[in-house]
């Protein structure tokens, strides 16, 4: 029973991880259609900015995540200005490589500047302790990031549905020219999505350091995983890829506890079965 | 008027790109095996790099079949490689050592392999087509960690021997036989696959690459053209696996592993992809670009091929060899 609850726990709080990582892959690759595999490489300079920040800077936690989550963000936004936005119109195996190098590039810059070893985020003594809830103790962490996935979840909702903003959004993706036509500042619409993507990812990147540690070849270790939950949960839709998260966090943690010496296995069967079953996404039709 | 030579100009030059190839399809192999025995004479010392170059240059070539061919976007290619160096060493150590034989099973193992995930994997298109190539090689990989009796799990397949080819020529330390035994197994298959994109087969799955739906209002079996395409690339795919147990005497995970199906893509599009030929020239620039940048430091290995891929994005092969060689018939 208690193995259950921990499996339960777990799985959510890693399902949440890798949705907050995973919706602004999802975002920009079923709205943008633009397949940033970089987007890993995202999540671990968010998580390697707060940690150098608290670390090395000796910044408070609180103050550290919103600076590293900013940096993250302005990174995303200077490459889109830059180069990716040439990209757009290219075809998919092109964007795949460009992103993938791009990532390699970071990896090998992150190991440049900070070193292989594994980097720990120092968490605060509220975030350190248990909470009690009643009826069991958890780790404040593990609800932290719970909590976190949920918010992201319901503001990433909002805002596609209920503001200005994801209706210029949405506009832009079902037709940018008749968009642009119309005054809808698409380039400015573009850009920030892609910089908000990034800023989600870097968030993911520190949320999750315990359960996925930072270190240079985190870019590539999770970007599968990422990949997965996008694929399985549809490309552009923030409950599927929310429902994959929980769905595929819980189906990994339970083969981790319970049947370790199989690996992936059950993950990428699991994967596989729900893409075959449902090829556009698990609340697609 | 004056567009009107322009546009003439060129349709003429359009022409010329696409005019029905009149090479004989024994030109290109025969070239590569001359180039790969003068590379085996004069560079001896360096046996075991050629070996590697020729297995990779196989590899890509099937991965050509998949992508360039028939493009089918594909990122578990390597799963096809590995069970093709699984089942070689498997059957060199516990049936017999003969190397034609083992090379023999490689080929049907990753053809059965790809029949069998292509039977599945063909349903889908795209994107998710894409993700089960992944997942499908995950799962193999998975089951090769996890039966340690038969691969060796973490610790790799090694300890099996290959007696000596033929019964004549036996594999040395210098790794000569190795060399022309792989370049040898390369060049006929590059001749066979030369054969088959050229045959009507061939032009079939083209036609299925850039448009689905018309061939099959044409009324080509688009399914069935495609498995049929996915398992020869397995086949292809598991004779470089075999000959990389072969040669080297030991298969471990990697050969199944998500970065040799990336590395291999990156080769493919280095060299170009769906003319066969960029293949070889693709898989030869990365094998000797990575043995000589990773003998300095794996990190800058790295960065070195992320930097080679944005460049190869941001400045496509397919349009400065055309660029360089009007420049360089201009000058001529």
């Amino acid at each position: 029973m208690s193995t259950l609850a921990n499996i339960l726990i777990d799985g959510v709080a890693y399902g949440m991880v890798l949705f907050v990582i995973a919706v602004g892959l999802s975002v920009t690759l079923g709205l943008m259609r633009f397949v940033n595999l970089s987007h890993g490489a995202f999540a671990m300079v968010g998580g390697y900015c707060a940690a150098l920040l608290t670390r090395e800077a000796q910044w408070s936690f609180w103050g550290a995540v919103p600076v590293a989550i900013l940096a993250t963000a302005l990174l995303g936004a200077v490459l889109e200005v830059l180069v990716l936005r040439h990209l757009y119109r290219r075809k998919e195996l092109d964007q795949v490589l460009f992103t993938i190098g791009l990532s390699f590039l970071l990896i090998a810059g992150t190991n440049a500047l900070v070193g292989p070893q594994v980097q720990l985020i120092p968490l605060p003594p509220v975030l350190a302790g248990s909470v009690d809830l009643g009826f069991r103790t958890l780790p404040a962490q593990r609800l932290l990031v719970i909590g976190a996935g949920l918010a992201v979840a319901a503001a990433a909702a909002w805002t596609v549905t209920r503001t200005r903003f994801g209706v210029w959004l949405r506009a832009a993706v079902d037709h940018a020219g008749t968009a642009s036509a119309l005054g809808i500042p698409i380039r400015t619409v573009q850009c920030v999505s892609f910089a908000a993507g990034a800023a989600l990812a870097g968030f993911g990147g520190i949320l999750g350091a315990e359960l996925m540690p930072l270190e240079p070849y985190y870019a590539l270790k999770y970007l599968v995983l990422v990949l997965v939950v996008v694929a399985v949960g549809g490309m552009g839709s923030i409950a599927g890829s929310l429902a994959a998260a929980v769905l595929l966090g819980v189906i990994e943690t339970a083969s981790k506890y319970l049947a370790s010496d199989w690996g992936n296995l059950f993950f990428f069967l699991a994967m596989a079965a729900l893409l075959a079953w449902r090829p556009n996404g698990l609340l697609k039709r | 008027m004056n567009t009107m030579t322009l546009l003439r100009a060129r349709l003429e030059k359009a022409g010329d790109a696409s005019a029905p190839r009149c090479a004989p399809p024994w030109r290109a192999p025969l070239a590569t095996f001359a180039i790969g025995l003068a590379a085996c004479t004069l560079l001896p010392e360096h046996a075991g790099l050629l070996t590697r170059v020729f297995i990779m240059a196989m590899f890509v070539l099937s991965l050509d079949l998949a992508v360039g061919v028939a493009g089918l976007a594909t990122l578990g290619h390597a799963a096809l490689f590995g069970v093709g160096a699984y089942a070689a060493g498997i059957f060199a150590l516990k049936v017999m050592p003969d190397p034609l034989v083992g090379l023999a099973i490689g080929v049907a193992a990753g053809a059965l392999l790809a029949f069998a995930s292509g039977a599945f994997l063909l349903r889908y298109q795209g994107f998710t087509f894409l993700m089960l190539t992944v997942a499908v090689a995950q799962i193999v990989l998975s089951l090769a960690q996890k039966a340690r009796d038969w691969t060796g799990g973490d610790d790799g397949l090694s300890g099996f021997s290959v007696s000596p080819l033929l019964g004549r020529f036996a594999f040395d330390l210098e790794g000569r036989v190795a060399a022309l035994y792989a370049l040898a197994v390369l060049v006929v298959a590059f001749y066979m696959l030369r054969r088959l994109v050229d045959s009507p087969f061939g032009l079939a799955v083209r036609g299925i690459h850039e448009n689905r739906a018309r061939m099959a209002a044409l009324g080509t079996p688009v399914y069935a053209r495609l498995l049929v395409l996915y398992t020869v690339a397995g086949a292809v795919a598991g004779a470089a696996g075999a000959l990389s147990a072969q040669t080297t005497a030991v298969v471990g995970l990697d050969s199944l592993s998500f970065a040799l199906s990336a590395e291999a893509l990156v080769m493919l599009i280095l060299g170009g992809a769906g003319r066969l030929a960029g293949a070889l020239v693709g898989a030869t620039v990365f094998t000797l670009l990575h043995h000589t940048a990773a003998s300095i430091n794996p990190y800058h290995w790295l960065s070195v091929v992320g930097i080679l891929l944005m460049l190869v994005v941001l400045v496509p092969p397919a349009k400065v060899w055309p660029w360089l060689r009007s420049r360089l018939g201009a000058k001529a």
